[in-house]
């Protein structure tokens, strides 16, 4: 048997064998790496879950200085009617010394008109520290106030004072109407 | 030795295979009652087959106008329906929930839904994210208002009966006069395909019923849109219509699931020939 | 049997590795196991199973983050997987398809055990802990069946655990304690739910008893003779890893065809029906890998003694290495012994047809004979039913174990066994 072991296999040539093997390696490779994609991407948002991601919301109800609380993607969107004192507040505020700069005027997208209409606030109503729901008309400005760690937000939702890193997030909408839009 | 070992598991699946048909045969020869399921000529069937959307949209139609008034889709929502590779799929809107068609169908349904300033229960029109109302509040309703049957769910109407979507066109079109022997009790109506004959549904098709709209077909590949006439509503073809729809509505990743599976043996014999050639080039000094 | 290990650290970091904790080592012994040079493709199943056995963990665990193991949503949220969870309908069919392949699988592991007589001394541990394997197995696959509550999972389920009730006195408290209910209801499903998770890992700590009790007496082989001396064998990896490697392949193109091209051809199309307590299906029958001994449960008139016969067709597996007296292992030497077990895999397949068969239709027809019914004269079929035939398949696969093994054992002449391995493999004889 040792000689069988050893003979037919002089002629043998070795790149081919090598070819072999490193062929058969890759397409073990592709195919573990295919599978995976299933296996991983299944815990992604599933399509009921994605078909939820957009609400509409009719802000012709809210009445001046009200706030409307939507959940939207479990969590609760603001919807806020500013008085004008809130509107001027906001305006005022330098820029330049802002931990998070970003001007009033940017934190609105166009109504169904095209124009900007600043008394009607759409925003996500989660701190940015560590995701508590701020109180409304609290804090140092009159903003919001984050009763976790204690971050002050003012009347365009801006970070004022406390440990939060970032303005108040202002999530995808549009109007779809004059007077309904519709987040996400 | 691999030959031999070929050969045994050759006759072991072709075993196999024949007890499974077998089995299949004998179940399928229990559900049909009297009469024998023919099987019909599907466009679904088969390794390559695939659904006609035209068909199932026209399909969607029949669900509207005629089933839906006893049948729910449980397992339904509007956005389904504008899902690639269902019937009213648009490549310009892929999100399926901005599905012009899909959003206009799902408002045409109302849905219970809870006032957000009252907490009263009302009605509001469908959205695409909406599933597909149930028919009836539940099943002792649906019993008392269909003589004691409850109307079978349908979104998996295909699946959950042997046969599939042949024994589906039989019962649709299995409706004839009773022959002169046969008491048909009193509630029930003849039905050739029915286990026991006697159903409690009554024929729900007959000849232009309704008549079809025609439909517009999405351009793919940068072609123009264009509209498909729609064909006469005779039984026989609301039949094939409402079967193809409700089979896509049983089995929507069908045509994903064939690719994928075509893409897998295209892999799996590439691999296993690999695999071959390295386990003889790794035994090839070595007698066995 | 594997002998003292050969494996040198080459590296600083793998000798400082193997000082401390020698799993580099364990390994590289692991994957040089010496193994028989003649193992032909039967001896792949091992690590088939395993393949099933990880596909079968990996899908559960997904298919646990999106099933929801309640009476009103398990239904729902099955669909929901098949619909709207990215590839669930891909990962839950992998699920239910790889339930099938493992059993096919194990089917023929145990039936090549049988064959070559790997259940005989010194491997009767060996066997017994497979025993055990496909025990759980069937406790798993049947729990599992329950979980997407269909009409077939709910009466499965009643069923199965009407099993329990026809015990003798403490029966019917003992089938409440398992339903934990009067019938089988919520608690039944999420204590199901539970079980069906923890047993594969029992499986999986089984087959690592299993694998290491092979590892310790070495693997059979198909002429069932010792391994002699080293020409004997080859090392596990490369030789058997590849020639497996090749094997799976090829098993995978099998599971490739149910999951893709025939995903319900294994199932019920009553479990697409959601479970309803108030009416139960037609014909109430388990899956494929559970007919046979249905079949045996069938086959008894009376409650008790059907189950008594249904679990003894298991349990007389665990005593099998007492009951074979034969001194050859396999039935390659065996001739006559070998012509009753090819009978015995025929009743085993005669058994799993009576098993999907309602007991009193008729299996064969002989011819027909005219009978009076309501002053008409009808032609009636006459014939073996399956409940007939059941019983002769019972009769067998009990005569097999308990007369057949142990008689032929004594009278029958074997061939002759072949010096070693490597000359029976000169000569051709493996």
């Amino acid at each position: 048997m040792s000689d069988t072991h050893i003979s037919d296999g002089e002629h043998e040539d070795p790149s081919r064998r090598d070819f072999i093997y490193i062929s058969t390696a890759a397409a073990a490779a592709v195919g573990a790496g295919s599978l995976a994609w299933p296996l991983v991407s299944q815990m992604s948002a599933a399509s009921d879950t994605r078909a939820a991601g957009s609400i509409e919301i009719d802000v012709s109800k809210i009445e001046e200085g009200q706030q409307l609380k939507v959940l939207w993607r479990g969590k609760p969107v603001f919807v806020r009617y500013r008085t004008q004192k809130e509107i001027d507040a906001a305006d005022a505020v330098e820029i330049d010394g802002l931990r998070d700069p970003e001007t009033d005027e940017a934190r609105f997208r166009p109504a169904f008109d095209g124009k900007i209409h600043k008394n009607i606030l759409v925003m996500v109503g989660v701190c940015t520290h560590f995701g508590c729901i701020p109180v409304g008309e609290a804090g140092d400005f009159d903003g919001w106030y984050c009763p976790c760690h204690g971050s002050h937000y003012d009347t365009s939702g801006r970070i004022r004072k406390g440990p939060a890193p970032k303005n108040m997030v202002i999530p995808e909408y549009t109007y779809i109407s004059d007077t309904v839009i519709k987040v996400g | 030795m691999g030959i031999k070992f070929m050969k045994t598991l050759i006759v072991g699946a072709t075993l196999a295979l024949g007890g499974l048909g077998v089995a299949n045969v004998a179940t399928a020869s229990d559900a049909g009652g009297t009469h024998k399921l023919e099987h019909q000529k599907w466009g679904f069937n088969g390794m390559f087959g695939t659904y006609d959307r035209a068909a199932m949209q026209r399909g969607y139609q029949v669900y509207r106008e005629v089933c839906a008034s006893c049948h729910a889709l449980e397992h339904l929502s509007f956005r389904h329906l504008a899902d690639k590779g269902a019937p009213f799929y648009n490549a310009d809107t892929p999100n399926p929930n901005d599905n012009d068609v899909v959003k206009a169908f799902a408002k045409d349904w109302s849905i219970e839904a809870i006032d957000q300033d009252t907490g009263d229960i009302i009605d509001r029109p469908g959205i695409p994210a909406d599933k597909f109302p149930l028919i009836f509040p539940n099943a002792i309703a649906a019993a008392a208002s269909n003589g004691g049957a409850i109307p079978p769910d349908l979104s998996l109407i295909t699946k959950s009966r042997t046969g599939g979507a042949d024994y589906l066109y039989a019962i649709l079109t299995g409706y004839h006069e009773a022959p002169h022997d046969f008491h048909v009790a009193d509630g029930t109506y003849y039905n050739t395909a029915f286990d026991g004959n006697q159903i409690k549904m009554a024929a729900p098709l007959s000849d232009e019923l309704i008549e079809y709209s025609p439909y517009m077909v999405a351009g793919e590949h940068g072609a123009e849109p264009h509209e498909v006439a729609a064909p006469v509503a005779t039984t026989d073809q609301m039949a094939r219509d409402i079967v193809e729809f409700l089979t896509w509505a049983g089995d929507p990743h069908m045509e994903a699931r064939k690719r994928i599976g075509l893409a897998t043996f295209l892999y799996l014999f590439i691999f296993a020939l690999l695999l071959f050639l390295t386990y003889k080039t790794v035994w090839r000094n070595v007698k066995h | 049997m594997s002998g003292p290990s050969t494996y040198e650290p080459k590296y600083a970091a793998a000798k400082w590795m193997d000082k401390r904790l020698p799993i580099i080592r364990m390994g590289v012994d692991f994957m040089g196991f010496p193994s028989p040079r003649n193992l032909n493709y039967w001896y792949a199943f091992g690590g088939i199973l395993s393949l099933c056995l990880m596909s079968q963990i990996l899908t559960g665990i997904i298919l646990a983050m999106h099933y929801t193991p309640h009476v009103d949503m398990a239904f729902d949220s099955v669909q929901r997987i098949r619909r709207d969870v990215p590839f669930g309908w891909l990962l839950q069919s992998m699920h239910a398809v790889g339930a099938s392949m493992f059993f096919l699988a194990v089917y023929i592991h145990m039936f090549r055990g049988l064959f070559y007589g790997s259940y005989k001394a010194p491997r009767e541990l060996l066997w017994i802990i497979g025993c055990a394997i496909y025990l759980a197995m069937m406790a798993t696959g049947f729990l599992g069946y329950t979980l997407p509550w269909g009409q077939m999972s709910f009466w499965g389920a009643t069923v199965i655990t009407g099993f329990f009730g026809a015990i003798p006195f403490v029966g019917e408290s003992l089938q409440q304690w398992l339903l934990g209910g009067y019938s089988v209801g919520n608690p039944t499903l999420q204590r199901f739910f539970s079980l069906h998770y923890l047993l594969p890992f029992v499986i999986a700590a089984l087959v690592a008893l299993h694998v290491w009790a092979v590892h310790h007496v070495g693997q059979n082989n198909p002429i069932g003779i010792d391994v002699k001396t080293k020409e004997d064998t080859l090392p596990f990896h490369p030789f058997y890893t590849m020639k497996d490697g090749f094997a799976i392949a090829v098993f995978l193109m099998i599971f490739a065809l149910f999951v893709f091209y025939l995903p319900d051809a294994l199932g019920h199309a009553d479990n697409y029906q959601r479970a309803d307590p108030m009416k139960t299906p037609p014909h109430i029958v388990p899956e494929w890998y559970f007919l046979p001994f249905y079949a045996i449960l069938r086959a008894v008139p009376d409650k008790l003694l059907g189950i008594i016969l249904m679990f003894g067709a298991i349990v007389v597996l665990f005593v099998l290495p007492w009951l074979d007296t034969a001194k050859v292992r396999s039935m390659r030497f065996r001739p006559t012994t070998r012509r009753f077990f090819y009978i015995f895999l025929f009743m085993c397949f005669i058994l799993g047809w009576c098993g999907g068969n309602s007991p009193d239709d008729l299996a064969f027809t002989f011819g027909h004979k005219n009978v009076m019914v309501d002053g008409h004269e009808v032609s009636e079929a006459i014939g073996m039913t399956f409940k007939t035939l059941s019983r002769i398949g019972t009769i067998y696969y009990f005569g097999f174990f308990l007369f057949l093994l142990p008689v032929l054992g004594w009278i029958e002449k074997t061939k002759k066994l072949p010096d070693s391995i490597t000359k029976a493999i000169h000569d051709g004889e493996a």
